[in-house]
Formats: structure tokens, C-alpha cells, sequence
């Protein structure tokens, strides 16, 4: 199954695991298992219209979903999915 | 003044001599190094270990910018200060630490938060930025301002565990550009969205590892030795040692420089990030008001938009509603009695009084001053700030 691997910012939605195996054949199936098994991230992953937000970079292997086949990417059994959001520094009050 | 005509003291030559004597480095490096004028923008925790490796390999002209003062919690990652330099502006603590380290170098300061009206007078006297900042506003600042400019931008970010290093805006030998930050985050994250704000925190260690990559990669870039990682984005996670580097390509749809620009200038960064403060005030109760109001006897509701981990290290009994989900939670919120809100320090709360007011039209919001620390200190000093 290919594996998805959660950033420290968002590992609080899935129960601090870091690492998933998530049984999707695309991205979109991939993120929406994800989504289904753990709600909370959903809104981190998608904006209102369900598309993937702009903030977050998806990669297969090292490579961004946008240089292949965005959420409609196939993945295959050893696949790595890389989710990685912006990230600023923590200094916020 | 070319590289070439750079000459080193004989102190300088000793005092660079491990460089010199690298056959892929060798004296030119060097004086590509004494030639350049590099800005760090930020001096805290990436700044530290990068300020303190460019200044010793011997960069001829660092600027530091920062309007922060060093504070005692920065020394568990900002590494440059000391204790006796707590309460003194970062500019003035670094540059007095980096002349004793390397007193061949110039170091101007700049005791000043970097803005869209400054950004561009300021960067273009250098050769290089590299990026230490610690929000998304002045990160797409300084990324604009480098496109704009045609300066390469050394980039690094932490979070908790988790770093990330790449340079934007960077041309190669063959004359190819680069990916900038926009290619690879076209838009920032809203405000309260982002755990970031909730969490926050950082491992001390962890700047100190991706600044000091930060400093590696402005070295090559200023001196072309090795391949910047320029296309590439570099990430660390410190937990489970792993690290990544992946490829990233400039895009199209760029707005900066794309194949349609529609950014030809500098924009207001805190309206794009979400962050503008509104013009209108807010209403807001000190600590001790507060306390006045719970012991009076009149109804209010007390809400808290901190995150559950927050609450659970202490609170003050209010109704934990996070910041993300606070539109979601509206109607819980009374619209017949006084309704205060707070979260740690006040900045949180602010936004969700901001948020409810502008798009439900509460009236009756009250923003706890200075968040559940203020409360602590003069209210409940018995309670643990964290």
C-alpha cells in the first residue's frame, strides 16, 4: 500500500502518527481515505471546494503532484506520499 | 570592485587558511566570500548559526536586520546571545558578538522591521538574502522584493521538529532561473488555520542545524562552489532523522514571474496573509476588570480559542472553542450577555472577535487583555504560565 507521511503540523489530526499506509490508487483517493479515517485534517488538506490548498505540497517520491498528474496521480504499492505545508516559524501569540 | 581585485591581510590569510587550502574552494572562493555583501533578515533562530558561519568564513559585508530585543526565552536556540545581552536590541548583541569573532568583516545593522516601503532601498546593496524570518508576511516580502531585484534568496523555515532549506531566485551557470517561494506556495495559509499559531514552539537544536545549512548554501551561491539547492527543496524532520529533498519547478502561473505576471511591485503582505488589522476597535477588558465581572454576579460567557493541549496545561475555565473552528462553534456564542474571549497572550482571541463580529455581527465581544497571562500575573498568579 502506498505510504502517506504526515508533517509535524498536521500529525495532531492523526493521532501523532507520522507515517500511514493508506490503500488509494490516485492522490484523490489517497487524501480522501485519509480525510475519512481522520476528519480533522480534512480542512488542512482541502479548501470549501475540495480542491487541494495552496499552502500544502503533495510529492510522489520526490516529485510535486503538480509535475505529474496532480490528485489524479497513480501511486503504486511503494509510493511515498509526502504531504508538506508552508511552514514560518513559531512565534505566534 | 571585482573578486579579483580583493587582497587579504596577513592575518586573514592565516585566519582563512582551512578554506584556502580545499582545492575546490582555494583563494578565489575566498575572495568572492570577502567581496559579497550578503543581508540576513532576522536574527533569531536561523540567524544565529547563520550570521555566526557567514561572519566567520569571512563575508565581506553582512547586513542584520531585526526590531526585536533578546529576550531570556531566546536562549535556548538563539545561540549568538548571551545573558548579558538580554533587553538589548538582536542588531546590536549580534554585531558585537560577530566583531569579536571575525573583526575583518563589515557588519551594518538594521534596527527596523522590514517593509514593503524599505524592502527594496534596503536589498539592493546586497548580493544575497538569506530569509530567518518567522511569519508569512515578511517571507513573501522578501521573496517579492528578491525577484524584484534579481537577488538570490537563501531560504529556511522550523517548525517544531521540522526544517526546510531551499534558494529561490537563484541563476545558474547556464543562465537558467530558478524557482522562487511563490512557485512553490503561491498563496500563504489563513490565519488560524495553520496549526502554527496554536502550537508553536520550536527544538532549540533545530535552528541551529537548518541555519547552518542556511549559511552552507549562501556560501556556495556566493561563491559557485557546489550546486545550491536551487530547484530543490530540503527538508528535516529531527524526530525520526529523516530527510527529503524534493523537486520544485517554477510555475506558469506565478504571479511575480510567471508567464502573465500581475505582481510588478510590492504589495501590502499583511492584507494578502489575512492579517491586516482592522481599523476599528475592538472592545477590550483588562484582567482585573474581568475578575471585577466574575465576582459582581452578572451572566457572562467566558470562551477560550486556545487548542485543547493549551487548556489542558491550564486555563481558566472557560469554554474551549480552538480559533480554527470558531465560526463553526458561532451559535454556542451568546449574543444577550457580555461574552469574553481570550487566548494566551491576546492576539488569537483578537482575530476571533475580528472574524464573529465581521461575519456574524456580535456587539457584545470582549477581547481579555493580554490573554490568560495577563490573567495569571494579576489575577491567579497561583496558575502556571507555559
Amino acid at each position: 500500500m502506498p505510504t502517506i507521511i504526515i508533517p509535524t503540523p498536521l500529525r495532531k489530526f492523526t493521532n501523532n502518527i507520522a507515517k500511514l499506509q493508506v490503500n488509494g490508487g490516485t492522490i484523490e483517493e489517497s487524501l480522501q481515505l485519509l480525510s475519512t479515517d481522520f476528519p480533522e485534517i480534512k480542512k488542512h488538506l482541502f479548501d470549501d471546494q475540495g480542491q487541494i490548498r495552496t499552502f500544502v505540497n503533495i510529492f510522489v517520491g520526490d516529485d510535486d503532484i503538480r509535475d505529474l498528474q496532480n490528485e489524479k496521480t497513480i501511486l503504486q504499492n511503494e509510493s511515498f506520499v509526502s504531504i508538506v505545508p508552508a511552514i514560518a516559524g513559531g512565534i505566534i501569540f | 570592485m571585482s573578486y579579483k581585485d580583493i587582497n587579504f591581510s596577513k592575518e586573514e590569510l592565516a585566519r582563512y587558511n582551512r578554506h584556502i587550502i580545499i582545492p575546490e574552494f582555494g583563494i578565489e572562493a575566498q575572495k568572492k566570500l570577502k567581496a559579497a555583501k550578503v543581508l540576513m533578515v532576522g536574527c533569531g533562530g536561523l540567524g544565529s548559526p547563520a550570521l555566526l558561519y557567514l561572519a566567520a568564513a569571512g563575508i565581506g559585508e553582512i547586513g542584520i536586520m531585526d526590531f526585536d530585543v533578546v529576550d531570556d526565552s531566546n536562549l535556548h536556540r538563539q545561540v549568538l546571545f548571551g545573558r548579558e545581552d538580554v533587553g538589548v536590541p538582536k542588531v546590536e548583541a549580534a554585531k558585537r558578538r560577530l566583531a569579536s569573532l571575525n573583526p575583518h568583516i563589515n557588519i551594518k545593522t538594521y534596527n527596523l522591521q522590514l517593509t514593503s516601503k524599505n524592502a527594496l532601498e534596503i536589498i539592493k546593496n546586497y548580493d544575497a538574502v538569506a530569509d530567518g524570518t518567522d511569519n508569512f508576511p515578511t517571507r513573501y516580502l522578501v521573496n517579492d522584493a528578491c525577484v524584484l531585484l534579481g537577488k538570490p534568496n537563501i531560504y529556511a523555515s522550523v517548525f517544531q521538529f521540522e526544517g526546510q532549506v531551499s534558494v529561490f531566485n537563484f541563476t545558474n551557470r547556464n543562465g537558467e532561473l530558478g524557482p522562487n517561494y511563490r512557485d512553490l506556495y503561491p498563496t500563504p495559509p489563513p490565519p488560524g488555520l495553520v496549526p502554527n499559531c496554536a502550537e508553536g514552539g520550536v527544538l532549540g537544536v533545530l535552528p541551529g542545524i537548518i541555519g547552518s545549512l542556511q549559511a552552507c548554501e549562501t556560501i556556495k551561491v556566493i561563491t559557485g562552489v557546489g550546486e545550491p539547492l536551487s530547484g530543490r527543496l530540503f527538508t528535516f524532520d529531527a524526530l525520526s532523522f529523516e530527510s527529503r529533498t524534493f523537486n520544485i519547478k517554477r510555475r506558469p502561473n506565478n504571479a511575480l514571474n510567471g508567464a502573465s505576471p500581475s505582481i510588478t511591485a510590492l504589495i501590502d503582505y499583511e492584507q494578502f496573509c489575512g492579517v491586516k488589522i482592522s481599523s476599528l476597535p475592538i472592545k477590550e477588558i483588562t484582567a482585573t476588570e474581568f475578575y471585577n465581572l466574575q465576582i459582581s454576579g452578572e451572566k457572562f460567557q467566558l470562551i477560550d480559542v486556545r487548542e485543547a493541549d493549551e487548556y489542558e496545561k491550564v486555563n481558566i475555565e472557560g469554554e474551549l472553542m480552538p480559533l480554527a473552528a470558531i465560526t463553526a462553534n458561532a451559535e454556542k456564542i451568546r449574543k444577550d450577555i457580555k461574552v469574553v474571549i481570550h487566548c494566551k497572550m491576546g492576539g488569537r482571541s483578537a482575530k476571533a472577535i475580528r472574524e464573529l463580529e465581521e461575519k456574524y455581527g456580535f456587539t457584545n465581544l470582549y477581547n481579555l487583555k493580554g490573554g490568560i497571562f495577563a490573567f495569571i500575573d494579576d489575577v491567579q498568579p497561583q496558575l502556571n504560565k507555559y
